[in-house]
């Protein structure tokens, strides 16, 4: 089976931090975002994977290969050579796509959830339409688009953002789709969502799978974070043994191993720590993202960061309000950041205590 | 003979020194870890031939008695408290114990503002002092921006003679930079100026359009009443001082003085003063200059200073970070803590990973003669001006929190962090 993956843009709603990374190599719980979804496609007998992407990113292709080979699987790049919206690339991908009869899937690449691709499948078997799009359960509709869906999950309508009450369930950016769903999409830039799905719709062509458990898109950080505590929650419950076990740890935290915490730390609830990363003693961390080979020396005390590769934060610092350091930031000691958005390679010698970009 | 008066003021007086002037005098709120007026008494006693203090002022005698015994102890010389039936003013004050001054026929006698914080050269004045033999008063002058003099008694000074030319307090346009310190050397025979001035006052008071009505002959103000006068009649000298002096009106300049007693002491070795907890055992890792009590219980992983002073009692956690503060008696900051810019009342408890933190409002360092700007509590546009972090007694922050820039007034227990605001 092959499955694409809407890759898109600059993942500019995740700066500063994408002005170092791709946005799908960013680590989420320590795993390039990506790979959360590649890791399920090829649990679900995936083999080839097409990732649209709208500019050439090498580091990314480079290192994609790299876990493509220990995966087994063929990851193929779709350039853009301008932006085709969400429709758009699957027609630039149609001669891949159509080398079998058999369904893809076709992912937006922010999205974190449980992954059930092998139900999809079999769901989109069973019901024999020519899509499936995957809707998850919102408590406020209004905000999106939902889905309008009959016993039988065929998809009625879509409706944009819902002044009344008609579906609390949304589409959650994950779709199987029959190779015949190609003749309705042209080769321009074009939306999947308003101008694919209706005409499906209207033909009776397509249904809807509703999602069990979380959900998240991760493409801005404060979704980061919330996503991350769904993701950690969802851990505790499903592979309570990834989940770290150590003096000073509350609720559900992931660290590497290869990561350092001293003492009288109070690490969690809710944080990831990457590999290399040291935490000298007496910090507090908490519902906080540290990534790769960052420094967090004592008596610091973080709540609702996301400490970008290689950063050095200094004692009795404080970092709170979805703060987001880009890579290699120093923060002196003694400072306070509040809802900081710091550019990469800056060094923060004063208190930054209202939310601002520090470029 | 010498005697010294410490002007001392009353519980009407030292509002901007609030919320910390609450529970306790603003005369005996502790900086570098001494009631402020023990600074004057240790610059007293340094005088040859110090026969006898006074402290003139008119809060209820159970507030001042306790230090006074105190001071009696510590230093071996009689020190009285003369309480005043009601605000009589500086000079009022004087006159109204003008008996207690005499009692004994000192050759001179010192005045001292008790708000005032200096490296007081008491027996630098005294030999100026004597050196013009037709002096009443001689007083230390030093100089201010011009901008800045305006909240001052400002005076003109002859710079052949010393002699002061021209004196008026508080002026509403330029006169002069040279700025009163208070702190004088009076002659016996002031009194009878003062009592010139009293009597004419009192004899006001029964011409039929008095417009002295309601004020009492008895109050008299020092600098409006009797140096203005004595300016220009040979009688009256100032003697210039160009080492540090500020004023202690707000809660702000107890840090900027703190720093500066804490800079004095460790340079004046004559003085007894121990900058450091019990003996020569390392307290912790230390930036200078600190003071710690000697009953603080500080652990061995906190980081403290410079300019801070830690009070009786208090514990300092594990990992706990202060700069620029002042603890106040029997406070708790517990493990994790940063501490910066602040003051933090008696028996205040502050708990872990919080951050107490506060604005500093020294004087400007790239201005010579930049004095303490005594700032209002809010700005123009009705916002409170950032300024230290001040605790009243018994409030207690949360762990985790962050109180920036705030004033909370004692007993509040606080259950979330605060930023810019003035907790009731």
């Amino acid at each position: 089976m092959r499955a694409l993956i809407l890759v898109g843009g600059y993942g500019t709603r995740l700066r500063p931090l994408t002005l170092s990374r791709p946005k799908p190599l960013v680590e989420f719980a320590n795993k390039p975002i990506l790979l959360h979804q590649i890791e399920a496609l090829v649990e679900a007998g995936v083999t080839e994977v097409i990732l649209a992407v709208s500019y050439r990113a090498e580091q990314m292709e480079q290192e994609l290969t790299i876990e493509a080979t220990k995966l087994g699987i063929k990851i193929i790049f779709s350039h853009e050579t301008e932006p085709l919206g969400t429709a758009g690339p699957l027609a630039l991908a149609k001669e891949y796509l159509e080398q079998s009869d058999k369904p893809f899937f076709v992912l937006n690449s922010d999205i974190i959830c449980e992954f059930p691709f092998k139900e999809l499948a079999k769901f989109h078997e069973t019901k024999g339409k020519e899509g499936t799009i995957v809707v998850t359960k919102v408590e406020e509709p209004s905000k999106y688009g939902v889905v309008v869906y009959d016993e039988n999950r065929c998809v009625e309508s879509f409706v944009e953002k819902p002044q009344e009450f008609i579906s609390n369930k949304i589409n959650a950016g994950l779709y199987i789709l029959n190779p015949s769903v190609l003749q309705r999409i042209q080769l321009r830039p074009t939306s999947i969502e308003k101008e694919v799905f209706p005409g499906m719709a209207k033909d009776k062509q397509l249904c809807a799978f509703e999602l069990e458990g979380f959900w998240m898109d991760v493409g801005q950080p404060k979704d980061f974070l919330t996503g991350m505590c769904l993701y950690l929650k969802f851990l505790r419950t499903k592979k309570p043994s990834l989940l770290y076990k150590g003096p000073g740890v509350v609720g559900n935290v992931l660290v590497d191993p290869t990561a350092k915490i001293g003492k009288n730390c109070q690490i969690g609830p809710n944080v990831t720590v990457g590999p290399g990363v040291t935490i000298e003693d007496g910090v507090c961390v908490k519902r906080s993202t540290i990534l790769r080979d960052v420094k967090i020396r004592s008596n610091s005390w973080l709540e609702s960061c996301i400490v970008g590769w290689r950063c050095s934060v200094g004692r009795w610092v404080r970092m709170e309000g979805i703060t987001v350091l880009g890579e290699d930031v120093i923060v002196t000691d003694e400072t306070y950041i509040n809802g900081g958005q710091v550019l990469p390679h800056k060094n923060i010698v004063s208190s930054v205590p209202d939310p601002q970009i520090i470029m | 003979m010498l005697k010294a008066v410490i002007l001392i003021g009353g519980p009407q007086k030292g509002t901007r020194f609030r919320p910390l002037s609450l529970d306790i005098p603003k005369p005996l709120f502790p900086v570098a870890g001494l009631p402020l007026i023990q600074h004057h008494i240790e610059a007293c006693i340094l005088l040859k031939n110090l026969g006898e203090i006074l402290l003139i002022g008119f809060y209820p005698s159970n507030q001042i008695e306790p230090f006074v015994n105190e001071m009696q102890r510590i230093y071996n010389i009689t020190i009285k408290y003369l309480q005043e039936y009601t605000a009589l003013g500086t000079a009022g004050g004087l006159f109204h114990f003008r008996d207690q001054i005499r009692c004994g026929n000192p050759d001179a006698f010192f005045v001292l503002n008790g708000d005032v914080c200096a490296d007081f050269q008491l027996e630098y004045l005294y030999e100026f002092h004597n050196n013009n033999p037709n002096a009443l008063v001689s007083m230390m002058y030093t100089e201010a921006t011009k901008q800045q003099s305006l909240n001052f008694g400002c005076m003109v000074i002859d710079k052949k003679t010393n002699e002061v030319a021209h004196y008026v307090e508080k002026p509403c346009s330029y006169v002069s930079a040279y700025i009163n310190c208070g702190i004088y050397v009076f002659s016996l025979d002031i009194f009878q100026t003062i009592g010139e001035v009293f009597s004419n006052k009192q004899s006001d008071l029964f011409k039929p359009d008095s417009s002295n009505g309601n004020r009492e002959a008895s109050h008299m103000q020092l600098e409006n009443e009797i140096l203005a006068r004595l300016s220009g009649t040979g009688k009256f000298f100032g003697l210039h001082v160009d080492t540090w002096w500020s004023q202690l009106k707000t809660a702000g300049s107890a840090i900027y003085a703190n720093r500066h007693y804490l800079e004095l002491y460790k340079k004046a070795a004559n003085r007894k003063f121990h900058s450091h907890g019990k003996g020569d055992e390392v307290l912790c890792t230390v930036i200078p200059d600190i003071y710690v009590d000697s009953t603080a219980i500080v652990d061995p992983s906190a980081v403290i200073g410079p300019n801070v002073s830690i009070g009786p009692g208090v514990v300092v956690g594990a990992g706990v970070r202060i700069q620029e503060s002042i603890v106040l008696a029997n406070a708790v900051i517990e493990d994790h803590s940063l501490v910066l810019h602040s003051i933090i009342g008696t028996q205040s408890r502050i708990g872990k990973w919080a951050r107490v933190e506060g604005t500093p409002t020294d004087p400007d360092p790239n201005k010579p003669f930049a004095k303490m700007e005594n700032l209002p509590l809010f700005n123009r546009d009705g916002r409170l001006n950032p300024s230290i972090t001040i605790l009243g007694c018994r409030v207690s922050v949360p762990s985790e929190t962050i109180l920036l820039n705030s004033i909370v007034l004692p007993n509040k227990e606080l259950a979330r962090s605060i930023k810019n605001e003035i907790i009731l």
